[in-house]
C-alpha cells in the first residue's frame, strides 16, 4: 500500500493486501500446526522410552542374586550310606547356620534365622552329596542363595531406616545379615537359576527355562502348520482360484480373521480342541494349534503380497517355454516369492511368542515346576509366565517379571531383525 | 508306539514309495527305448506314488486323533460299575478326569478306588490297543496305495496331470480353513452360548444392569442370585477404549500426518520403525507397564489433585492401551494419506494454501474415509485387547463413566470366567461364551465396516 492510494477517496482494497494482512497469522497456524505433529511423535517416543526404562530399571537386578556362605559340615550322623535322596538335608543347614551364630537362642529367633537362607539351600545340598558322597564327614564351604527378601535388601529394594513392624526383616535379621557382610560371607554372584529352572513359589529359585521351552514347543508347532498352510493358501488364492463368489467370501473371511480379538481364538481352542476333541490342557500341542489359526491370517496375507510382488513376465516366460501352472508357480514363482513369505513368518512367529490371553484359556497358565519334555506335556510359555508373576505379591517377583520381559523383548527383536535383514538381502525390485 | 514315531514311519514308507514308483518308470520306460515314451517324467510317477501312500494314511491319522478320546473315554465308562454310571453329568465328569489324571500320573483329586484303578488300566490298555490299531491302519493304508498306485504305473499314465491335480485340492483345502476356523468360532462361541441363554434369558443377559456372575452353590446360599446382565460390563469396556481412543487417535493421526507430509526422509526413517516398535511390544509387557508404573502414577497425581483414585482406574488402563494402539492408527492413516493424490496437493499448493491448510483442507477430506476405517479397526481392537485390562482394569462391574473408578470389561470377564477348574455346566462359565460372542459380533460388525470402508476409498484412487 503506497502514500498516493491512501490519500483521498478511500481507494478498494486489493485481495492480496488480505492476503498479506492474514499472512502471519496463517504462517504462525502452519507452524502451530507443524509443532503439533512434531509433539505427537515425540510423545510417542517419549511412551516407548518410558516404557523400557521402568522395565530395565525394574528388572536390570534380577540378574543377580545374592548368596550366603555357609560351612558345611556334612555330618556323618546325619547321612548315612542308604538315605541319602532322602535325608534331613533342611536339618543339615539349620544346624550348620546355628553353628555359625551361636548366640542364637529361642524357637523364634531360631526360625528367623533360618529364615535367611532360601530352601533351595537344601537341594543343593542334596545335589552335591548325592553327585560325590565322598564329601560326607568332611568341612565345606558352599555359597547357597539367600531368601529373597535379604535378596531385596542386599540390592537396596528394602529400607532398612524404618520401623520394624512395616518391613520384611526384623531387627535381629537386620543385624544378623550385617554381621554376615563383615565376615565377607554375603555377595551378589550372576543369577544362573532365573536361565536354568522352571517355575517356583520362591522368588529366588524361579526360572524362565521351562516357560522358554514352552514357548519354543508352541512355536515349533505352529511353524510346522501355520507356514506349509499359509504359503499354500496365498498360492491358491492368488495363482490358481477363480474370481467368484466362494473366493470373494474366502478373501473377506481372511481379512476378518485377521482382525478378530485373539481372545475369541482361545474361546474356539477351549471349545473345540480341548471339550470336543479332547486334546489335554496346558499342553503346547493345543498351544501351537491354537496360535496357528490366530497367526494363518497374518502369514496368508503377507505370502499372498510376496507373490503379487513377483512380476508377470516370470509367470508368462516360463508359460512361454511350456512349464504347466503348477511347474511354473513351483519352479519360478515361488522361489522369487519365498524371502517376503519368510519375512511375513518370522513377523507372524514374533507375534505369536508375545501373545497371552488365547492360552489362558486353554489352561496353559497352570503353576508348572518341571520342564516340558514333549509336545503334550502340561507347560506354560514366557508371556504367560510373565502374568503369573505379575501377579505374585513379592517384591522379588517384580523384579524377576521385568527381567522376563527384558528376555522375551531380546527374543522378539532377534526375530524382527532377522526378518529386516531377510528382507534386505533378498529385496528385489523389478 | 507313539503318534510322532507313527508320523515318521510314515515319512520314511512314502519316501520309499517315491522311489519305487521312480524306479517303476523307469523300468517301463527303458522297455520302450527311454523315458522320452513316458508321458510325464519320472520324478511324477514318484510323486503320485508317494501321495498316494502318504495322504490316505493322513486322513486317517487325523480322523483318528480328533476321536480317539471321545470313543475311548465311552467305552471307559461304558464299563464302570452301574453306581457310577448313573450319577448325574458332572459328578461323572470328574470321575473321567480323575482316571484320566491317573491314566498320565498327575495328582488325582479324588480318591482312588479300586474301581477307578481298574478303570485306568482299562483306558490305559485301549490307549494302547487304539496306538498300535491307528500304527497298522496308517502303514498298511500306505502299503496299499503304494502298490495299487505302483501297479498302475504304464507309460500312458497322465502323472503330472494327476500330481497337479491333488496338489491344487490340497491347495484348496488349505484356503478353506480360514473358513472353517470362522464356522469353528462361530459354532463354538453359539453352542454354549444357546446353553447360557436356555439359564438366563437373553433380555436378561443384553439389558440387565448388574453384573454379578455368582452361581449358589447351596440353595439357601448369600447372594445366591447371581446378575448377569451385560450392560455395565460393556459400558466398561467402552469406557476403557473410549480413553484409549482419545490417546490414541490425536497422537496416531498427527504424528501420521507429520510423517507424511513434513518429515524429511532421515527422520522418517528413525521415526517411523521406532514409533512400531510400540506396536511389537507384547500386550502383556503393557499390562505389567500399566499395573506396576502408571496406575500408582496416576492414583498418586489424582490424589495430589485430591481426587478419589482407585487404584485399578480405568484411566491407568485406558491410558496404557491408548499407547499401544498409537502406531496401529499412525501407520493406517499414513498409508491413507500418501495414497491421495499429489495433484489434490498441488492444486491447493496453486491456490496459495499453506501447506498446513491444504492438509486440513484437502488431505484430510479426502483420505477422511480411510482415516475413519483406519479409526474403526482400532476400536476394534482396542475392544478386544485383553491383557492390559487383565492386569490393570479392575473385576468389579461398575455402571460408571468416571475414569478414576474401577471398571471391568468384556475381556476380564471372560478370562476371569474361564480360568482355573471349570463345570462346564454352570451358567458362570457358559456366561463366557455368550461374552465372547457379544465380543466377537462387535468387532466383526466393526471390521466389516472398516474394511469395507476402506477397499472402497482405494479404489477411489487407484
Amino acid at each position: 500500500m503506497n502514500e498516493g492510494d491512501s490519500k483521498g477517496n478511500k481507494v478498494e482494497r486489493k485481495t492480496i493486501d488480505i492476503v498479506h494482512q492474514g499472512l502471519a497469522k496463517r504462517y504462525r497456524a502452519e507452524r502451530r500446526f507443524r509443532l503439533y505433529g512434531l509433539t505427537a511423535i515425540l510423545i510417542g517416543l517419549l511412551c516407548l522410552a518410558i516404557l523400557f526404562i521402568s522395565i530395565v530399571g525394574n528388572g536390570y537386578k534380577a540378574f543377580q542374586q545374592t548368596y550366603l556362605e555357609l560351612e558345611v559340615f556334612f555330618d556323618p550322623a546325619l547321612l548315612d550310606q542308604h538315605n541319602l535322596s532322602t535325608a534331613d538335608y533342611t536339618g543339615l543347614v539349620k544346624s550348620n547356620l546355628r553353628t555359625m551364630f551361636p548366640e542364637v537362642r529361642g524357637r523364634s529367633d531360631k526360625r528367623q534365622l533360618y529364615m535367611l537362607i532360601s530352601p533351595g539351600g537344601a537341594f543343593q545340598l542334596r545335589k552335591m552329596v548325592l553327585r560325590d558322597p565322598d564329601i560326607i564327614g568332611r568341612n565345606i564351604s558352599v555359597w547357597v542363595p539367600a531368601d529373597d527378601d535379604v535378596d531385596m535388601l542386599m540390592k537396596g529394594h528394602f529400607k532398612a531406616d524404618v520401623a520394624e513392624s512395616s518391613r520384611r526383616l526384623s531387627d535381629k535379621q537386620l543385624a544378623w545379615i550385617e554381621q554376615l557382610k563383615e565376615q565377607g560371607k554375603i555377595r551378589k554372584e550372576f543369577n544362573k537359576t532365573f536361565f536354568t529352572a522352571g517355575d517356583s513359589r520362591e522368588p529366588e529359585l524361579a526360572g524362565i527355562w521351562g516357560a522358554a521351552v514352552g514357548s519354543f514347543f508352541a512355536l515349533l508347532v505352529t511353524l510346522l502348520l501355520s507356514f506349509p498352510i499359509g504359503v499354500a493358501a496365498a498360492v491358491y488364492l492368488e495363482e490358481f482360484a477363480p474370481k467368484n463368489r466362494w473366493t470373494d467370501l474366502i478373501e473377506v473371511n481372511i481379512n476378518n480373521l485377521a482382525a478378530v480379538p485373539s481372545i475369541v481364538f482361545g474361546l474356539l481352542g477351549l471349545a473345540v480342541f480341548l471339550n470336543f476333541f479332547g486334546f489335554p490342557r496346558s499342553a503346547p500341542l493345543v498351544g501351537g494349534l491354537v496360535l496357528t489359526l490366530m497367526t494363518l491370517p497374518t502369514i496368508i496375507i503377507a505370502s499372498r503380497a510376496a507373490l503379487q510382488s513377483v512380476p508377470p513376465s516370470i509367470r508368462e516366460g516360463a508359460l512361454g517355454v511350456g512349464a504347466s501352472k503348477m511347474q511354473m508357480v513351483v519352479h519360478h514363482v515361488l522361489p522369487l516369492a519365498l524371502p517376503g513369505m519368510l519375512t511375513g513368518t518370522i513377523i507372524g512367529m514374533a507375534r505369536a511368542l508375545g501373545e497371552t490371553a488365547p492360552l489362558l484359556m486353554i489352561g496353559m497358565v497352570a503353576f508348572i515346576v518341571d520342564i516340558p519334555g514333549g509336545l503334550t506335556d502340561p507347560s506354560t510359555v514366557l508371556p504367560v509366565q510373565i502374568y503369573l508373576w505379575a501377579d505374585s505379591p513379592e517384591r522379588a517377583f517384580v523384579e524377576r517379571t521385568s527381567a522376563a520381559i527384558m528376555v522375551l523383548l531380546v527374543f522378539l527383536m532377534l526375530m524382527n531383525a532377522a526378518a529386516i535383514v531377510l528382507r534386505r538381502k533378498f529385496e528385489k525390485r523389478w | 508306539m507313539s503318534p510322532a514315531t507313527i508320523l515318521t514311519a510314515l515319512l520314511i514308507l512314502s519316501s520309499a514309495a517315491y522311489y519305487l514308483g521312480r524306479r517303476r518308470a523307469f523300468a517301463v520306460a527303458s522297455k520302450r527305448g527311454g523315458i522320452r515314451y513316458l508321458h510325464s517324467r519320472p520324478t511324477y510317477y514318484g510323486a503320485l506314488t508317494a501321495l498316494w501312500c502318504g495322504i490316505p494314511a493322513l486322513l486317517l491319522f487325523g480322523l483318528w486323533f480328533g476321536l480317539e478320546d471321545k470313543i475311548i473315554t465311552n467305552l471307559v465308562v461304558a464299563d464302570l460299575p452301574q453306581a457310577i454310571r448313573g450319577l448325574p453329568d458332572n459328578r461323572l465328569n470328574l470321575v473321567v478326569n480323575d482316571i484320566k489324571n491317573l491314566v498320565s500320573g498327575n495328582i488325582v483329586a479324588g480318591e482312588v478306588t479300586a474301581t477307578i484303578q481298574a478303570a485306568a488300566e482299562h483306558y490305559r490298555n485301549l490307549k494302547t490297543t487304539s496306538n498300535a490299531a491307528l500304527a497298522v491302519g496308517m502303514l498298511s493304508l500306505g502299503i496299499v496305495g503304494t502298490v495299487v498306485v505302483r501297479s498302475r504305473i504304464s507309460s500312458t499314465l497322465r502323472a503330472r496331470n494327476l500330481v497337479e491335480q491333488l496338489v491344487k485340492y490340497l491347495l484348496i483345502a488349505c484356503s478353506c480353513l480360514a473358513i472353517l476356523t470362522t464356522i469353528g468360532i462361530v459354532l463354538s462361541v453359539l453352542y454354549e452360548s444357546l446353553r447360557f441363554f436356555e439359564a438366563v434369558s437373553i433380555t436378561d443377559f443384553l439389558f440387565g444392569l448388574e453384573w454379578s456372575p455368582q452361581m449358589a452353590i447351596r440353595a439357601d446360599q448369600v447372594g445366591s442370585s447371581g446378575a448377569f446382565g451385560v450392560i455395565p460390563v460393556f459400558s466398561g469396556t467402552l469406557l476403557i477404549s473410549a480413553i484409549a481412543m482419545l490417546v490414541a487417535v490425536p497422537i496416531g493421526l498427527m504424528s501420521a500426518i507429520y510423517l507424511a507430509e513434513y518429515a524429511n526422509k532421515k527422520f522418517r526413517d528413525v521415526a517411523k520403525p521406532l514409533l512400531e516398535i510400540l506396536a511389537g511390544i507384547p500386550a502383556v509387557v503393557y499390562g505389567f507397564f500399566a499395573a506396576i508404573t502408571v496406575a500408582p502414577f496416576v492414583r498418586n497425581v489424582g490424589s495430589t489433585l485430591g481426587f478419589d483414585v482407585s487404584s485399578e482406574s480405568a484411566l491407568a488402563a485406558g491410558l496404557v492401551m491408548g499407547v499401544m494402539i498409537i502406531p496401529f492408527v499412525s501407520s493406517l492413516s499414513d498409508d491413507v494419506i500418501n495414497a491421495v493424490p499429489q495433484a489434490l496437493r498441488d492444486g491447493a499448493y496453486s491456490l496459495g494454501a499453506t501447506r498446513s491448510e491444504t492438509i486440513k483442507q484437502v488431505v484430510l477430506p479426502a483420505a477422511l474415509p480411510g482415516i475413519v476405517g483406519s479409526i474403526l479397526l482400532a476400536v476394534s481392537r482396542a475392544i478386544g485387547e485383553t491383557m492390559i485390562v487383565v492386569m490393570a482394569a479392575g473385576l468389579s462391574a461398575n455402571l460408571t463413566l468416571n475414569p478414576f473408578k474401577t471398571v471391568t470389561t468384556v475381556t476380564v470377564q471372560i478370562v476371569t470366567l474361564l480360568i482355573g477348574d471349570q463345570e462346564f455346566d454352570s451358567p458362570k462359565t457358559l456366561a463366557a461364551f455368550a461374552l465372547g460372542l457379544v465380543l466377537f459380533i462387535v468387532t466383526l460388525f466393526l471390521n466389516v465396516i472398516a474394511l469395507k470402508v476402506v477397499r472402497r476409498y482405494r479404489e477411489q484412487y487407484e
